[in-house]
């Protein structure tokens, strides 16, 4: 099965161009893309060459262990998976519900990464591109040249971040990679100290979010002849949701719209997705690409993250960001809005929800409980769906009598995404690459299209523009015509 | 009373005492991993290492003698001891960031006490599966560091016999004593001194896990010289 521009009809004679290694989430990915005579692009892919293995190495270690080992798939969103892996294993404890404080501090755990994760991404990691522009010299073109430039921006995004990485340290006893979600519950409270340091900021951070919001929606509003068309496709939108509809990034049943924004299918349960999603393997990507088995793999395929999330659910509970939603839903004009550069406005609304969800949650005082384990009888399998920064993460494991993992199925947000980031690639290369010379710049299109997604790109590969990205465009016969590097 | 100089230090001792314990006895830390209060001296684990009279030996194994200059806390044995870490790191499978008893474990610890930057050697990578078949404890044999505390309590504690070494030198491993080799086919009980001596993550009580926050694991906010050396105070 082939989508256009995945595979060229005949691969002769085409001129070979590789971006290699693009970023990519703790691992490595490339970009390929076949060019006839005239520079006319014929293939592009988005290749996906990381291999890591949990799920295999995972299995005969005991179960309690998973959410600390899991974690360690990612060093930007360990949370998502150490959640996961936790509400997965719940059911073997016999924990069919939590106490409210384990529930409670999960959740704040949660919305800090959400918090800290989006500010990272937003202000790091892409705001140089939106505020600078996609070709302009790159030497500006990151965090530092942000900070020279707009420097109560660069603050502010710095100091969101951190507040959301404070909230993880408290309630997972470390920033990166902590142990406080276990099988059951929880294993600490937080004490009034570590409630009152969080709380003394929380109203800051949700004013710092909603300028946030503005900016992000100002800059699409500035140019929405780019804005709205850079990248674009339409495709499904998936997501968790609450019962009634709300926004959830915790907890929920899944629900997948169409295109044109109708629901059709919902009330999904987690423990069912196995029934629903089905994954490819192409030979050309170590990346499975998921699709909704009954709509098949050219149709069933769907977009995840804050973009889906945003528009799949009917509100969001918390009163700022609702409002924002509703302004982004209009923006839309009474249809879904696919822009990829969308991602960034939809991604803040999600951040003011942190926020305020933060705040809400601080003043609860379930958090100080010491209610924290709850266990009953064992089971052997559970399912654990999270909304993680970059989208729906399923984490599915069953345990044998003995209490070691017998199986394991991890479907990660970027996963979701591979089709969705592939279409935009392919509109960019189409787009912008088309019959050009390659430069810096042009290159740079590339990696704003695949950046808008988040898709877990490593600190390390983003680290202050210098993404390292070499691309070579080779003659037919192999020979090397012309090289541009990007980073180091 | 005798004594000996202890990094030109004078530390008293009785007659039969080993260096260790008349150094630990008198506040001076001699780092181990193999010794207890209540076995005999193993001399297995070398991380007592001390120069005296000019020869490397066992503080745990080697009884103090007047007039003795014994060099402990000098660049040359904590090199000596860094060495002897890093090898029992590569020899197992030690993946602390995975580890529940990580915090809590005493060749963490040591490695931290002792600045262990890189694991040095060429990592063996033993394959060693766990023996999860008895209902209230796990044993991971990958962390096993051969201090045989296990084998001593079970053998001369709880009366049973469960654990024994095997194999010879590189191949030395920790076995259960059962035709099955299963834990679960022993007489082992959770309560057994030997299910609580464990100074690495091997033998696992099943179920807590991580329930102990970080900031509350042993190490978390004193190293393991001052916590030893307030044992011996009490």
């Amino acid at each position: 099965m082939s989508f256009e521009l995945e595979t060229a009809a005949n691969r002769e004679n085409l001129r070979r161009v590789a971006i290699d290694p693009v970023s990519r989430v703790e691992g490595h990915g490339k970009v390929t893309l076949l060019l006839d005579e005239a520079g006319h692009v014929k293939e592009a892919r988005l290749h996906i060459v990381e291999f890591r293995g949990f799920e295999k190495f995972i299995q005969g270690r005991p179960y309690w262990e998973v959410p600390v080992m899991v974690q360690r798939l990612c060093g930007i969103c360990p949370v998502s998976h150490h959640l996961a892996a936790a509400k997965a294993l719940d059911p073997v404890v016999g924990a069919l519900t939590l106490t409210p404080a384990a529930v409670k501090i999960r959740r704040l755990m949660h919305y800090g990464q959400i918090l800290q994760s989006h500010a990272l991404h937003f202000f790091h990691l892409s705001s140089p591109d939106l505020l600078f522009g996609f070709e302009s010299p790159v030497q500006q073109r990151n965090i530092v040249g942000v900070a020279a430039a707009h420097p109560e921006v660069a603050r502010q995004g710095v100091l969101l971040r951190k507040f959301g990485q404070e909230v993880i340290r408290i309630t997972a006893g470390k920033r990166v990679h902590g142990t406080g979600a276990v099988p059951g519950g929880v294993n600490k409270s937080l004490t009034a100290a570590e409630r009152d340091t969080l709380l003394a900021d929380a109203d800051q951070m949700i004013a710092w979010s909603h300028e946030a919001v503005h900016l992000a929606r100002r800059l699409h509003e500035s140019d929405r002849a780019l804005y709205d068309e850079f990248g674009l496709f339409r495709s499904h939108l998936f997501s968790l949701v609450r019962a009634d509809g709300a926004m959830d990034l915790y907890d929920g049943h899944l629900r997948l719209r169409d295109a044109r924004g109708h629901i059709v299918k919902d009330a999904i349960s987690c423990a069912d997705y196995e029934q629903h999603i089905v994954e490819e393997v192409k030979p050309w990507s170590y990346m499975k690409f998921p699709f909704m088995q009954d709509l098949g793999p050219l149709k069933g395929w769907y977009k995840v993250g804050p973009l889906a999330r945003v528009q799949n659910c009917d509100f969001i509970p918390s009163a700022r960001a609702e409002a924002e939603r509703q302004a982004f839903v209009a923006h839309g004009e009474g249809e879904p809005v696919h822009a990829p550069l969308a991602y960034h406005w939809a991604r803040m609304i999600e951040m003011l929800h942190a926020a305020e969800v933060i705040r809400d949650l601080l003043n609860d005082p379930d958090l100080l409980s010491d209610q924290r384990m709850k266990e009953g009888t064992k089971g052997r399998e559970g399912v654990g769906i999270i909304e993680a920064p970059r989208g729906t993460l399923i984490h599915h494991y069953r345990v044998d009598e003995d209490d070691l993992v017998s199986y394991c199925n991890l479907i990660v947000s970027t996963t979701h995404n591979n089709q969705a980031m592939n279409e935009a690639v392919r509109q960019v290369a189409r787009r912008y690459l088309d019959g050009r010379q390659l430069t810096e710049g042009l290159l740079n299109h590339i990696e704003v299209a695949i950046r808008a997604f988040d898709p877990c790109l490593s600190c390390a590969t983003h680290a202050l523009g210098k993404m390292p990205l070499a691309v070579e465009l080779l003659a037919a016969d192999g020979s090397l015509a012309d090289r541009a590097v990007t980073g180091s | 009373m005798k004594q000996f100089l202890l990094d030109g230090q004078p530390v008293p001792f009785a007659d039969g005492q080993s260096i260790l314990e008349a150094a630990r006895q008198a506040g001076h830390y001699i780092p181990s991993l193999c010794w207890h209060k209540d076995f005999p001296a193993h001399g297995s684990c070398k991380l007592c290492i001390v120069k005296a009279a000019g020869r490397h030996v066992s503080a745990c194994a080697t009884p103090a003698r007047e007039g003795w200059e014994v060099e402990s806390n000098t660049p040359e044995m904590n090199g000596e001891r860094r060495g002897l870490l890093q090898m029992l790191f590569v020899e197992g499978n030690h993946f602390c960031p995975s580890c529940e008893k990580s915090g809590s474990c005493e060749l963490q610890a040591l490695g931290y006490e002792y600045e262990m930057l890189t694991s040095r050697f060429r990592h063996f990578y033993p394959d060693r599966p766990v023996d999860a078949s008895h209902p209230d404890v796990l044993l991971d044999f990958n962390r096993c560091i051969f201090c045989e505390l296990c084998v001593r309590a079970s053998r001369d504690v709880d009366g049973k016999s469960v654990f024994a070494l095997t194999g010879r030198g590189i191949h030395k491993h920790l076995v259960v004593n059962a035709e099955s080799g299963r834990l679960a086919d022993t007489d082992f009980s959770k309560d057994d001194m030997a299910a609580h001596i464990c100074p690495v993550g091997v033998i696992l009580h099943k179920g807590p896990g991580f329930a102990v926050p970080i900031g509350e694991r042993t190490y978390d906010t004193s190293s393991i010289r001052s916590l030893k050396l307030q044992e011996e105070d009490s």
